[in-house]
């Protein structure tokens, strides 16, 4: 297994469109040695004059696939390398790719996380990795009672919605919770506003204060969130979070 | 992750100063903190120097838009770790961790 901290050459074998502005990217990795649910990798482009830009992303797959991982990634009009795998990278192509890192925002289906009650937050692209633990989740078949609350703009945003849906559906203990932000079709009766402590409280409700939780997405959502877990009573280390600020480079 | 403005459920920062809004958690910096350090160091417990509060280093708060990541801590808001990247070499300065536990080693 090469070390998780050295730079490898992954090959892209998939592209499968997500929403209008976000893909996920199959890679193939042939001496991948796994990951954890939540961990990231870094992504590195160099080009011909030698610049460099490397930037993190989180893992959507889960670690039971062997061999490769996928990465979902939102197309940012100024993200040199979410731009490049967008606009130019096709199936064939090889990336440079570090990881998996990461050992803080993991979630495992073993020990006493599988039967501590879950409770994820996510807004945006900050599902990503909450995907991977829930993809875990069903894969090692841990009924813990487990939500997810998902914050997206319109509903045509809304990652991984059908998927999302099955593993709602399977009865394992399971429920996801939408909110829509700015716009709502026709008969929407969730959530129809930004995540606020209100919404935190009634969604967690169920799970109580032992819950573990996980919370990913822009600053603001994550901020929110944290503060209003802590104040329903979860110790902080319970409290685990991922912010991807308000702007890029 | 992801890079570039996110597609945020939230127009404004929470804090509306542009240096808090940029905060990101230890865990972002985490490629950055195994080549440092040689190994993962997100779950790795640290006490601050100045407060004397042990964290995570992945709870530690991590500002990357200057020319080096700077990880502060989250009661205090001392600086606790720096790191600047040189085509070089790595510079760490850890002037504000009074200790680092890691395990297995």
């Amino acid at each position: 297994m090469a070390s998780p901290i050295a730079w490898r050459l992954a090959t892209i074998t998939a592209v499968t469109p997500e929403t209008p502005t976000v893909r996920s990217f199959t890679l193939s990795i042939p001496d991948w040695g796994g990951h954890r649910a939540g961990q990231h990798v870094d992504l590195r482009l160099t080009a011909a004059d030698g610049y460099s830009v490397e930037r993190s992303y989180s893992i959507a797959s889960e670690p039971e696939r062997a061999g490769q991982i996928e990465l979902t990634v939102e197309r940012i009009a100024d993200g040199e390398v979410s731009s490049f795998l967008h606009d130019i990278a096709v199936p064939g192509d090889r990336i440079e790719v570090r990881g998996p890192i990461g050992g803080y925002f993991v979630w495992e289906a073993t020990g006493p996380m599988a039967a501590d009650p879950l409770f994820l937050v996510a807004g945006g692209s900050g599902v990503v990795p909450l995907m991977a633990m829930l993809r875990h989740r069903a894969r090692a078949g841990v009924g813990n009672p487990t939500r997810l609350l998902f914050s997206s703009r319109h509903l045509e945003e809304v990652i991984y919605r059908d998927e999302l849906d099955q593993l709602a559906a399977a009865g394992d203990g399971l429920s996801v919770v939408h909110t829509l932000t700015r716009s709502q079709p026709p008969g929407w009766t969730g959530f129809a506003r930004r995540i606020d402590d209100a919404m935190i409280a009634e969604v967690l409700g169920p799970l109580g204060s032992g819950a573990r939780s996980f919370a990913c997405g822009p600053t603001a959502l994550v901020e929110v969130a944290a503060n209003a877990l802590v104040r329903l009573g979860l110790p902080a280390d319970r409290v685990r979070t991922e912010r991807f600020g308000p702007t890029g480079t | 992750m992801a890079d570039g403005p996110d597609d945020s459920t939230m127009g404004d920062g929470p804090t509306g100063d542009p240096v808090a809004d940029q905060v990101l958690d230890g865990n972002a910096v985490a490629g950055i903190l195994a080549m440092a350090f040689g190994k993962e160091m997100t779950a790795v417990p640290g006490q601050c120097a100045h407060c004397s509060t042990v964290n995570m280093m992945g709870a530690m708060r991590a500002y990357v838009r200057a020319p080096g990541t700077v990880l502060r801590c989250p009661a205090c808001d001392g600086v606790v770790v720096r790191i600047v990247e040189t085509p070089t070499s790595t510079l760490v300065d850890v002037q504000g961790v009074a200790w680092l536990r890691l395990e297995g080693s």
